[in-house]
């Protein structure tokens, strides 16, 4: 008997990319799933981070998607070729600062470059798209913009709306039947939960806005808030991490605390007391909170004010506050909480 | 006594560490173990996860405060 032919599946977690995949499993083809970690995902991190979030199971949607389909699953970090879809997106952003079709574009190019590796040898690459479903990258007119400037062209299947689109070359040479793939199309979710009963699936992820944190609006304004602030749109991973933790609040252009909501997030800023001025309660308890920027020592008495007014000491007369420079050097200071009126409304960075 | 290799992932948040561990068996041989060192708790769902879709063997799991290691065995 012949090989099987081979597909790779963009795998993100949530529902579409599972089915797509069963749908060419079920013709006996060779499917391994292939996820991207830009550093933006939803998967792990916060989940990682809050306490509220622990009682949540924290299961890897990728991977979880993976074992339910019993397929290999190769996790691939992007995190700096991803930077540049980021910042120059050709096609321009969606609604806040995920630019999708850049995005979609990118990661079938990367996922063609790994499964057509000689040593990997596969076939054709399937993705979960449905025409329609989202405004800004799965559009009649984007599907062949992804297909071309991923370099996939006929390669690139989609097996949940093949039949509103030209016949491809898995579909051509014969390698699936595509009678058996479908047509959804638009925004509604039915068809999917029906293929989805079909198949037995009872569990699935269902990320409400999309599959990564730019697509939110404060994280959007948080990382917006940044860039103007370090005067440039570098990023690294840790910079872009903790945007999604604590409250973040800039008293002045030059400098912003980071202040930990709950015992999980004060643990993991923590790592980043040789990084950054870092400041916590030692008369009550209270947040860690980091500076980033060029604080002068006004700005840190202000932000041992600030640190005060979010501990348990808050209504107290004064607040003893440890303040520890990267290097290691602690100064003590007392200080009056701020009012709460005080710290104004538009220092908090959010949308 | 089979060698054992290490990777040190402590600090990193999921889905990194698991990455590192898919990276660092691709030139591990069957039969070697990894202990992964980690600090996220996501990694003690995440990295057993991981081992079964790819049909390596989980050995231990072993956890002291915040400190996590986890041994596999490279399968085939
Ligand atoms: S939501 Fe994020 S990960 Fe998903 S396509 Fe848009 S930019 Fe890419």
């Amino acid at each position: 008997m012949a090989e099987p032919r081979r597909a790779v599946a963009l795998i993100s977690g949530g529902l579409d990319s599972m089915l797509a995949a069963k749908v060419i499993m079920e013709q006996g083809v060779h499917v391994e799933g292939i996820n991207f970690f830009t550093g933006f995902c939803v998967e792990g991190h916060t989940h990682a981070i809050r306490e509220k979030d622990r009682a949540k199971p924290k299961r890897n949607n990728a991977l979880w998607v993976a074992e339910q389909l019993g397929i290999k699953l190769h996790i691939i970090d992007v995190i700096d070729e991803y930077k540049d879809v980021l910042l120059n997106p050709k096609h321009g952003y969606g609604a806040n600062l995920n630019p999708c079709l850049d995005c979609k574009v990118f990661m079938v190019r990367k996922a063609l470059a790994w499964g057509f590796m000689e040593e990997n040898g596969f076939d054709f690459i399937i993705t979960g798209e449905v025409i329609g479903q989202r405004p800004m990258s799965q559009r009649k007119d984007t599907m062949p913009v992804i297909a071309r400037e991923s370099g996939a062209d006929d390669r690139l299947l989609r097996p949940l709306c093949a039949k509103n689109l030209p016949p491809t070359l898995p579909e051509k040479e014969g390698w699936v039947n595509r009678e058996e793939l479908h047509d959804f199309s638009g925004r509604t979710r039915k068809p999917q939960i029906q293929l989805a009963e079909k198949f037995g699936f009872s569990d699935w992820a269902q990320p409400a806005g999309g599959c990564c944190f730019l697509t939110d609006a404060q994280y959007s304004a948080k990382l917006v808030d940044l860039w103007q602030a370090h005067g440039h749109r570098e990023y690294e991973l840790d910079d872009i991490v903790l945007l999604k933790i604590g409250r973040h609040i800039r008293p002045a252009p030059h400098f912003k605390l980071i202040v930990g909501r709950e015992e999980g997030e004060n643990n993991y800023l923590e790592g980043y007391r040789k990084q950054f001025v870092s400041l916590h309660p030692v008369s009550h308890r209270g947040p860690l909170c980091l500076i980033d920027g060029t604080p002068g020592p006004e700005d840190i008495h202000l932000a041992a004010r600030i640190v005060a007014r979010y501990s348990q000491g808050k209504t107290a007369r004064e607040v003893r506050v440890s303040v520890q420079q990267p290097g290691g050097e602690i100064e003590e200071k007392t200080v009056v909480p701020l009012p709460p009126n005080e710290v104004c409304e538009n220092w908090h960075v959010s949308a | 006594m089979s060698r054992l290799e290490t990777l040190d992932t402590r600090g990193l948040l999921c889905p990194l560490p698991v990455i590192r561990t898919q990276d660092k068996i691709k030139n591990l041989t069957p039969g070697m173990l990894l202990d992964v060192f980690a600090t996220d708790p996501g990694t003690l769902h995440d990295i057993p996860a991981w081992c079964r879709v790819h049909g390596h063997e989980l050995v231990e799991t072993e956890q002291k405060g915040r400190d996590i290691r986890i041994r596999v065995r490279v399968c085939a």
